[in-house]
């Protein structure tokens, strides 16, 4: 196990590096997450009182295409300098690539939510300091992370890698999505955990499977 | 040399096609310990195809090899840990600096206590007064060397360079020349490409043209040297047919 944790650290260390160094994903995928909400609020002409049928579906939207934004750079750098190259001819198992690169967008992907979760909720009415909601986002953004890493790194082997992501993340994902917004729906209305039902159990279950399928098939990937 | 097997590198019957175009067809290769091979070939020979199934980056679709006497298919991790690359690219990060590139490097290869070697093969390259440089500010020969500290970072048994000297100064290719002779001094040993045939002869000890698919061996068994006129009138003449 520290065998695996060490390799993961050091991928995530650098990916966290570079990152605070160009700034480029952040940003960009910060404020591209603000103008989904902006539009949606206004496009779905959100009165007073509808927050609890319209926030999660909006919430769940802007997260999923934030997501496709961040998971298409997650590779695009390594490839580009060759920094891919360079982790598979080190002693560095495939799974400790692929969850060290999983892990880099699970955080970035959660800080981005953090910072994007309190103007979603002044603009759309609803509390979002629920422990429900924020087990509930932290569960599908796992799910966005995992699946994104996987098809992030076979998009990134692709000419047209912005058009290849989301043709096969979304089909996917579609299952997380679901359930991520049937139990956002419950926590914004205000249930507990119990009254969130079968949804968020769900968002685990796929979690748990994508986490044994996907560091499997990315072996097979990276092989040329 | 603590590596029991008795070759550094020991390849059989490789074969790797893309497609329909065969690459390199029935390719038997021997490196002994301390000596380097120096492959010539023409572009498209399959000399880079070769140096990345070395790598264990690229899977030949036959054949067995053994880096210091570990099976490349069955333990390729143990491989990898065994050899050091220097290919078209430098395989660093431009926004970081060369120490920061080679620590993380370092760290990936699970060297302990690295700060001195970090340093040391710095030194080894000419980088020190570079050493807290971002890479993207460094000139390609900057790049080409700090990518051969990366290689040699680990110290591995056999080192794959691919075409080295180009982008490097004078100066450069000099430090280089060096390095690779105590490298095999050492009892290690080197594989690489280039399109010099004067620079490969007198860095080789062993030459080879890469050729429809198979390695053609001139061996350097006389005391004369490699720069003798037989071998590079022989490799010559092998890359004219190419």
């Amino acid at each position: 196990m520290k065998g695996l944790l060490r390799p993961v650290l050091v991928i995530v260390w650098k990916d966290i590096l570079l990152e605070l160094r160009s700034r480029d994903l952040v940003v960009s995928v910060l404020v591209f997450g603000l103008l989904v909400v902006v539009v949606f609020n206004f496009a779905l002409n959100n009165a007073p009182g509808r927050a609890e049928q319209l926030a999660p579906g909006i919430l769940w939207s802007a997260f999923a295409f934030s997501a496709i934004l961040a998971m298409n750079r997650a590779f695009v750098r390594d490839q580009e300098q060759g920094g891919l190259e360079g982790l598979l001819i080190s002693p560095v198992s495939r799974d400790a690539i692929f969850l060290g690169k999983a892990l880099t967008s699970l955080i970035f992907m959660l800080l981005i939510e953090a910072a994007l979760l309190p103007v979603y909720a002044v603009m759309l009415d609803f509390s979002a300091l629920t422990f429900t909601l924020v087990l509930t986002i932290f569960l599908g953004t796992l799910g966005f992370a995992v699946v994104g890493t996987l098809f992030s790194a076979m998009a990134v082997q692709t000419r047209s890698r912005e058009i290849m992501l989301p043709v096969l993340f979304f089909p996917v994902v579609l299952p997380v999505i679901i359930a991520a917004v049937e139990a956002s729906t419950r926590a914004v209305g205000g249930e507990t955990f119990v009254g969130l039902g079968r949804w968020l159990p769900l968002i685990g279950v796929f979690d748990a499977l994508f986490l044994v399928i996907c560091p499997w098939v990315f072996a097979y990937v990276m092989e040329e | 040399m603590t590596a029991p097997a008795t070759e550094a590198v020991q390849a059989r019957g490789i074969e790797k096609s893309y497609g329909e175009w065969p690459v390199l067809w029935n390719l038997d290769l021997s490196v002994p310990w301390g000596q380097t091979l120096v492959l010539f070939g023409a572009n498209g020979a399959g000399k880079t195809t070769l140096l990345r199934i070395l790598a264990t980056h690229v899977r030949p679709d036959e054949g067995s090899i053994a880096v210091a006497g570990h099976n490349l298919r069955t333990r390729p991790d143990e491989v990898r840990r065994r050899i050091g690359v220097v290919g078209h690219r430098s395989l660093l990060y431009d926004d970081m600096t060369c120490r920061e590139n080679l620590v993380y490097y370092a760290r990936l290869f699970g060297l302990k206590d690295h700060k001195p070697r970090v340093d040391e093969v710095l030194e080894k390259v000419g980088l020190s007064n570079r050493a807290d440089h971002r890479v993207r500010t460094l000139s390609n020969g900057m790049q080409k060397r700090a990518a051969i500290a990366r290689a040699i970072l680990h110290q591995p048994d056999v080192l794959l360079l691919d075409e080295p000297e180009g982008g490097l100064d004078l100066e450069s290719v000099s430090i280089l020349g060096t390095l690779l002779a105590e490298w095999t001094d050492a009892g290690r040993s080197v594989i690489m490409t280039t399109h010099d045939l004067d620079l490969g002869l007198s860095w080789g000890h062993q030459a080879g043209v890469l050729r429809g698919g198979k390695v053609h061996l001139q061996d350097n068994n006389d005391s004369s040297g490699i720069t003798g006129s037989n071998i590079r009138q022989a490799v010559a003449e092998a890359l004219k047919g190419c």
